[in-house]
């Protein structure tokens, strides 16, 4: 319990330092969401500057800060000068899309991962083996953006599948949902697989080398039991990490397929509020993005706490 | 296929590419308005290497290392190796031109990245104890975002509308700033254990200073290290750019970028007809894929 305690504690002190970075670079900036409408020229700068005031630009940093941080508290993450709202809500809407790519992309690479990963670590050297790899090294090396954009021409061409959104106007049935999750689920998932694979190979593999797989061979265990039984519980430690790690760079693919395909999640948004200059909405985002990757982060040290018990001590 | 081989192609794709001035047969902003997305020419070979004209009459013969470039026709006559785009513009010489902006921003923010780890590892790691720890916690900052929303978000605080070079430098930096911490942290792991070793503590004891002990001692011991390093980040830093520029927080028009040239490619109703506009994707992926397989081998090799 300690362990949890000091971790929690670890990560709201991460999330604290992230916010005030964002807030010291914000002000370093120049420029804000009100020197984007003076670019187009059509709101004077007398109007800006009342704006700017109205809205507590002009007030110095700190008090700025504090301010953010009563609204944290509030749920409401800021103001977004862009939608003229509270950012908590236009983030609590995004949020469920965001989740779901990620969750299920994740869940599929690894169910798919494992299989593949222990079957090449047993038949190393083979043919098979060899053709899996060099297949894996190209499908590493094809961006998830041209994975993205082939798919959707496809289902364009073809009318097989949705080529963007959540839901079909007027659908809303499981079904709908699926044909849309389709594309977006299968470019995360391929673009994760040959990370996984890799790992659960190699780690697989180091662990069917190690003294006591040696010992149980020789005993006569049965092949496809020693691998179930003895090795891929070994080996399954450095993955437990990798889960964690993985999250990071599917929440980035993430955001990519988002905009790509329309999805409503947290990459559109976070885009338009990059091109809005919209402050309060992209620490929004970046704060929600970070409580991701640091709460799988926890989730994977906790179950390897669970799973090796030399980390106990 | 052997190192050998992984690294002779690489050089060739990126000497492509500095050579673009001269191997591509049309400048990266010449239009041929009347002539967009145009499938790639077709080329005969009999006796002497042609083109056809547009309503395939006229017979126009490639020339060799005519107005200053490797290949050329004659006008009235195109030679569009990978078609065109919407503009037609000839797509071969966009993609060797915008490799210039894609893979320097990878190679030198790679090498930014990689100084700013050594630095920062060895720092950490030669002094130890609170530098150490101070250096570390702060290194973590820029491993708590996932890369693409930090990349975004410290270009959100950065001017939209700027020049092509200014863009460059920002790209660098802004991409550089992602991933160094790995380095960082292993420089500094390879650093706490170097500086233990007897000769080193031998060294110490003689009354050699710490930049003495850092550039004998242990900046040697890091080669191998940063080659790896390099050969993981750059491929990392190339992908970056290219999605940077896609999303159109890049280095803008008309200056050229597999990023943004993809960008062009989103018609999907229309790419199964003009499916030459994803050679940009497919030149980033032989680069990706030169790189990754280098950084193999050298990781099977040590």
């Amino acid at each position: 319990m300690r362990y949890v305690a000091r971790r929690l504690m670890h990560s709201l002190l991460l999330l604290a330092g992230v916010s005030v970075l964002s807030f010291v670079f914000s002000e370093l900036a120049p420029g804000d969401y009100y020197s984007e409408l003076q670019a187009e020229g059509r709101v004077s700068a007398a109007t800006l500057s009342a704006l700017r005031s109205q809205n507590g630009l002009d007030r110095p940093l700190p008090l700025r800060y504090a301010i953010w941080l009563r609204s944290v508290a509030h749920g409401e993450f800021g103001y977004s000068l862009a939608y003229q709202g509270p950012v908590g809500p236009l983030l609590a809407q995004r949020i469920p899309g965001t989740l779901l790519l990620t969750c299920l992309s994740t869940g599929l690479a690894w169910l798919l991962a494992l299989p593949i990963g222990v079957w090449s670590a047993a038949n190393r050297g083979y043919q098979y083996d060899t053709i899996l790899k060099v297949s894996l090294s190209i499908l590493l090396s094809i961006p998830e953006l041209l994975l993205a954009i082939i798919l959707l021409a496809i289902a364009v061409q073809t009318g097989w599948l949705p080529a963007g959104g959540m839901h079909s106007p007027g659908g809303g049935s499981l079904i709908d949902l699926l044909r849309h999750l389709a594309i977006p689920v299968t470019v995360l998932t391929l673009g994760l697989l040959p990370v996984l694979i890799r790992h659960v190979r190699s780690a697989v593999s180091e662990a069917m080398g190690s003294a006591f797989a040696l010992a149980a061979a020789a005993h006569g265990i049965p092949r496809r039991r020693l691998l179930l039984r003895h090795v891929l519980p070994v080996a399954l430690n450095p993955l437990i990490s990798l889960l964690g790690l993985s999250l990071g760079s599917l929440l980035s693919a993430s955001l990519l397929v988002e905009v790509l395909v329309g999805w409503p999640g947290l990459g559109p948004l976070f885009l338009e509020a990059i091109f809005a200059r919209d402050f309060a909405v992209v620490l929004g985002v970046v704060m929600v993005s970070t409580s991701f990757l640091i709460a799988g982060n926890l989730v994977a040290d906790l179950l390897l706490y669970r799973a090796d018990p030399r980390i106990r001590v | 296929m052997g190192i050998r081989f992984t690294l002779t192609a690489l050089i060739v794709l990126h000497g492509a590419v500095v050579f673009a001035g001269f191997l591509a047969p049309y400048d990266y902003a010449e239009q041929h308005r009347e002539r967009p997305y145009a499938p790639p020419t077709t080329i005969g070979f009999s006796p002497w290497p042609y083109v056809y004209s547009q309503d395939s009459t006229r017979v126009y013969p490639i020339r060799f290392f005519t107005r200053g470039r490797l290949l050329g026709v004659d006008p009235g006559g195109y030679l569009f190796l990978l078609g065109t785009d919407g503009y037609g513009r000839d797509l071969f010489s966009r993609i060797l031109y915008g490799g210039r902006v894609s893979l320097a921003t990878g190679i030198v923010a790679g090498i930014w990245a990689l100084a700013l780890g050594l630095f920062w590892g060895l720092t950490a790691g030669f002094y130890g104890g609170r530098v150490d720890g101070i250096m570390m916690r702060l290194a973590e900052f820029f491993l708590a975002l996932p890369w693409l929303y930090l990349l975004l978000g410290v270009r959100a605080f950065l001017p939209l509308h700027i020049s092509p070079a200014e863009a460059f430098f920002l790209l660098v930096a802004i991409i550089g700033s992602v991933g160094w911490v790995r380095p960082a942290r292993l420089v500094r792991g390879l650093t706490l254990s170097l500086a233990e070793r007897p000769y080193v503590e031998a060294a110490r004891a003689f009354g050699a200073g710490p930049l003495y002990l850092v550039r004998r001692h242990i900046l040697p011991e890091t080669k191998g290290l940063l080659l790896t390093q390099a050969t993981i980040l750059i491929p990392y830093y190339i992908l970056a750019e290219v999605t940077l520029s896609f999303l159109g927080l890049g280095v803008g028009e008309p200056v050229p970028s597999w990023g943004s040239m993809l960008a062009d490619a989103r018609q999907y109703h229309a790419l199964v007809a003009h499916f030459w506009m994803l050679a940009p994707g497919v030149a980033t992926s032989l680069v990706l894929l030169g790189y990754i397989h280098l950084s193999d081998l050298l990781q099977s090799r040590s």
